[in-house]
């Protein structure tokens, strides 16, 4: 469906992305993840046509963006960081001349902007100035323009960036409705959102991409240690020795103050090994009452800072090519 | 050119969304009415001072003292509020951002750049358009010669043809408005006096500076002859500022 081969494009000489290489199967809800300033918006420029890469080949449904980019872009449906759209125009003309440009027929068009604002959620709102409209109903109006057409493929920009929670709940819950018979890309910076809309993360840093699965699998792969937290009622300098010498156990630390008589701790084991079962035995074994046993599992969240960090250090002093994020 | 009319109607209703295209229009209009007013009084008096000389009588006409002044007090006001049409057609789509959904629908940047087009010279036209009463007023008082008339409202369209397409160049170039404006009206300025200059150069160069000034090439138009050559000049004009204007929009995606 969209197959992305060795793309680089550079501002003047700085590089905003260099040899990156993806693809998108149809159907997909792809999650591009990343700080700000890593390359996505140019990424999705060059996929929606909006800006050339200056080398590599990025294909969408067979077609190259530089040969075919009028076709592409009637097959794609793109919503900009920001929601660029004519804050001077009211809601219903601004979709009629959406659709007049992406060549929807006269008689059609009515009938279109019925069913991207049924889709969306817009019907109260369609006679609105669009500068008067709330944040959320704007970002609303932006996935209209995208739906307007049916595009197969959806390019969003982070789409739910600026919006309180409960919009981006309901912009999300819009996203994974319509997304069902479509192929999705879409960018962030939230975790959450990526992990709980998207079937696959590319994570993309400094105009690479640094890590690229399911959200599940990229936390097991990248996960350091699995750790967990202890609270054992019993003497703190015998517990932690107990701990310290066990096999599984790799690292033990203290968190927090405890009540009397108590001990909290973290404790940390061999990735892929659990060490609750034996520690509970051990524990029980001594006669110390263990009054919390919960395994710490590794977020997306870690597993990003993880690989952006890691990425950072490697490199030589900060300056070194710093990837630059065009937003005008 | 597939789309271009989704844009030009798009800019249409962008013209009479803000005010700019009344002011515009109504500044054009308050000003070309002072005008007009001003010659057919001034031809009035002149009539009543000649009354009583047959040889003065046959050298006044309606074409020499209102037409031909009123068409290049016209051209005039022209320079001055068409970078006010233009400023906004690149500038703000590229300030605001919404240049790059515009510029990723199915339209080429061609559409794009002609639907702006125009939709400016439509506001032109509107203009111009407004000035009808001064032409039935004038068949109200006498019969103007039709000759002069065509030629010079000829020569309006071309010169303010040639003025958007330049306004539009400029304000494809940045985000400000103002600069827009400003940087519009003073080459536009720089191209209707360039031939002043052509009477202390050399003569191969006098030559191409008249060949480049706008005022060179209305002369013939006011007085109502349509040369072939003067109309080519306005529209190589405005056909080159169009194609680089298109070329800024290709340049602006590549750095986008």
């Amino acid at each position: 469906m969209i197959e992305v081969k060795r793309l680089t494009k550079y501002y003047g000489r700085l590089s905003a992305i260099q040899n990156v290489s993806f693809q998108v199967q149809s159907g997909e809800i792809v999650g591009f993840l990343g700080p700000n300033g890593a390359g996505k918006t140019t990424t999705m420029r060059i996929l929606t046509c909006f800006s050339p890469a200056s080398s590599g080949e990025a294909r969408i449904l067979g077609m190259d963006v530089r040969d075919d980019s009028l076709k592409i872009r009637q097959k794609v449906g793109y919503l900009p960081e920001n929601v660029p759209i004519y804050s001077w125009m009211r809601v219903t003309p601004y979709l009629e001349f959406v659709a007049r440009s992406k060549g929807i027929p006269r008689s059609k068009r009515t009938e279109e902007i019925q069913r991207v604002s049924d889709a969306v959620g817009l019907n109260g709102v369609r006679n609105r100035i669009i500068h008067a409209l709330s944040k959320g109903y704007r970002q609303r109006v932006g996935l209209a323009q995208a739906l307007i057409g049916d595009p197969p493929i959806l390019i969003l920009d982070e789409p739910t960036i600026g919006l309180d929670p409960r919009q981006i709940r309901e912009i999300r819950e819009l996203i994974k409705g319509f997304a069902h018979n479509r192929t999705v890309i879409l960018s962030s910076h939230i975790l959450p959102e990526v992990s709980q809309v998207c079937d696959r993360v590319i994570i993309i840093n400094k105009g690479s991409i640094v890590a690229e699965d399911s959200p599940s699998n990229l936390a097991r792969r990248h996960g350091k240690a699995s750790r967990c937290r202890i609270a054992i009622k019993g003497p703190e300098q015998d517990v932690k020795a107990l701990l310290t010498g066990m096999t599984e156990v790799v690292a033990v630390e203290s968190t927090g103050p405890a009540a009397e008589g108590e001990v909290r701790l973290l404790v940390e084991s061999e990735p892929e090994t659990n060490a609750c079962p034996a520690i509970s035995r051990a524990v029980v074994a001594k006669g110390w009452d263990l009054l919390e046993l919960s395994p710490i599992h590794v977020s997306l969240e870690d597993v990003f800072i993880d690989l952006v960090t890691e990425e950072s250090t490697d490199d030589r002093p900060a300056d070194s090519s710093p990837a630059k994020e065009q937003n005008t | 050119m597939r789309g271009w009319y989704a844009v030009f109607h798009k800019e249409i209703a962008g013209f009479f969304s803000v005010p700019v295209a009344y002011v515009v229009a109504g500044s054009f209009l308050l000003l070309s009415g002072f005008f007009f007013w001003a010659n057919v009084s001034f031809m009035n008096l002149i009539s009543l001072q000649a009354a009583n000389s047959p040889m003065l009588m046959q050298r006044i006409n309606l074409t020499d003292v209102v037409i031909r002044p009123l068409i290049q007090n016209m051209a005039i006001v022209l320079l001055f509020v068409m970078p006010l049409l233009t400023m906004r057609t690149f500038s703000e789509e590229k300030k605001t951002g919404t240049i790059e959904l515009l510029l990723t629908y199915p339209v080429s940047d061609i559409a794009v750049v002609m639907g702006k087009y125009l939709a400016s010279v439509f506001m032109l036209l509107v203009i111009l358009a407004g000035t009808i009463p001064f032409l039935l007023i004038l068949h109200m008082l006498g019969i103007p010669d039709a000759g002069p008339l065509i030629a010079g409202y000829l020569g309006l369209l071309l010169l303010g043809s040639a003025f958007l397409s330049l306004g539009m160049f400029i304000s494809s170039l940045t985000e400000n408005q103002i600069v827009s404006a400003i940087l519009t009206f003073g080459a536009a300025l720089l191209f209707w006096v360039m031939n002043w200059t052509a009477s202390f150069v050399e003569e191969k160069f006098a030559a191409i500076i008249n060949q480049l000034s706008m005022l060179w090439h209305l002369e013939s138009l006011n007085k109502g002859v349509i040369p072939l050559s003067d109309i080519s000049y306005f529209v190589l004009f405005t056909a080159f500022f169009l194609f680089m204007t298109t070329r800024s929009v290709e340049t602006y995606r590549w750095r986008g």
